[in-house]
């Protein structure tokens, strides 16, 4: 499916998530998130930096791994992506939805 | 979508450390997907936030088709513990925490966690026995107020 996101065209799948994360780029974030009613603040993307990396080096997510990140604690983790944070947080970063149960 | 689920509730009734896995990857579970939850831990459910317990859940041998071992061998001592550390080494490979850990990882996510006065008065438990995330003591007519809004289902474990 394709999506004009940022004034680009961008595959994504049905949820919205993007199918190649090459094409994302930080205002196709921005604007995602937007959709999500989220207003990108620097915390904000530090989360997508540290969820990207573990993407890149093929670590699975969980809100476990988020507890131990460092990057930041789970309730400043759902502060920040209110109502599903690591769904929406994957989504802005232009990652798979995770598919794990925790 | 009316039909949609906004908040569960957990009632969970059992101190066996799989049915206390039960309710916490279901209460976890909504969190992550944006749905209220709560758990109400009420009879043997309390050993799950029992300072002293709490880590120290087991999976039952006896009288558990399923485990595939005779019930006169699941009783033998040290059967039951034995199956608890096979299951927790298989559960640590999947990332899943223990159970302290999971509490705080419930209450973090702002899973609300509550005891059942009745039983706390039956056990004769004090708060100082309890985990320190827990939210309060509740009686049941409390809980059945924290249900009343459209789109709650509760769950009896």
């Amino acid at each position: 499916m394709k999506k004009v996101i940022a004034n680009k065209e961008i595959d994504v799948n049905e949820e919205g998530y993007l199918e190649d994360v090459s094409q994302w780029t930080k205002e196709v974030g921005t604007e995602l998130a937007k959709e999500q009613g989220i207003d990108m603040t620097d915390k904000h993307w530090e989360v997508i930096d540290y969820l990207q990396d573990k993407y890149k080096n093929d670590e699975a997510l969980s809100i476990r791994g988020i507890k131990k990140s460092g990057v930041i604690n789970i309730k400043e983790f759902y502060d920040l992506f209110p109502g599903g944070p690591l769904k929406k947080s994957t989504l802005i970063a232009g990652i798979p939805k995770p598919k794990s149960c925790i | 979508m009316s039909t949609k689920v906004k908040k569960m509730l957990f009632i969970l009734s059992k101190g066996t450390i799989e049915n206390a896995y039960a309710a916490f990857v279901m209460a976890n579970g909504a969190r992550m997907e944006g749905i209220e939850s709560e758990i109400f831990f009420t009879f043997f459910g309390l050993e799950a936030i029992q300072k002293k317990k709490l880590e120290h859940l087991h999976v039952a041998t006896v009288g558990n088709p399923a485990m595939n071992i005779p019930t006169m061998l699941g009783g033998l001592p040290g059967v039951e513990a034995l199956a608890t550390k096979m299951m927790k080494k298989e559960m640590e490979k999947l990332d899943m925490p223990p159970i302290g850990e999971f509490l705080e990882i419930l209450s973090d996510s702002g899973c609300k966690l509550w005891g059942c006065k009745l039983a706390i008065d039956m056990f004769h438990l004090t708060e100082d026995d309890l985990i320190d995330e827990l939210d309060g003591i509740l009686t049941i007519g409390d809980f059945y107020a924290r249900a009343d809004q459209d789109g709650t289902q509760l769950l009896f474990i």
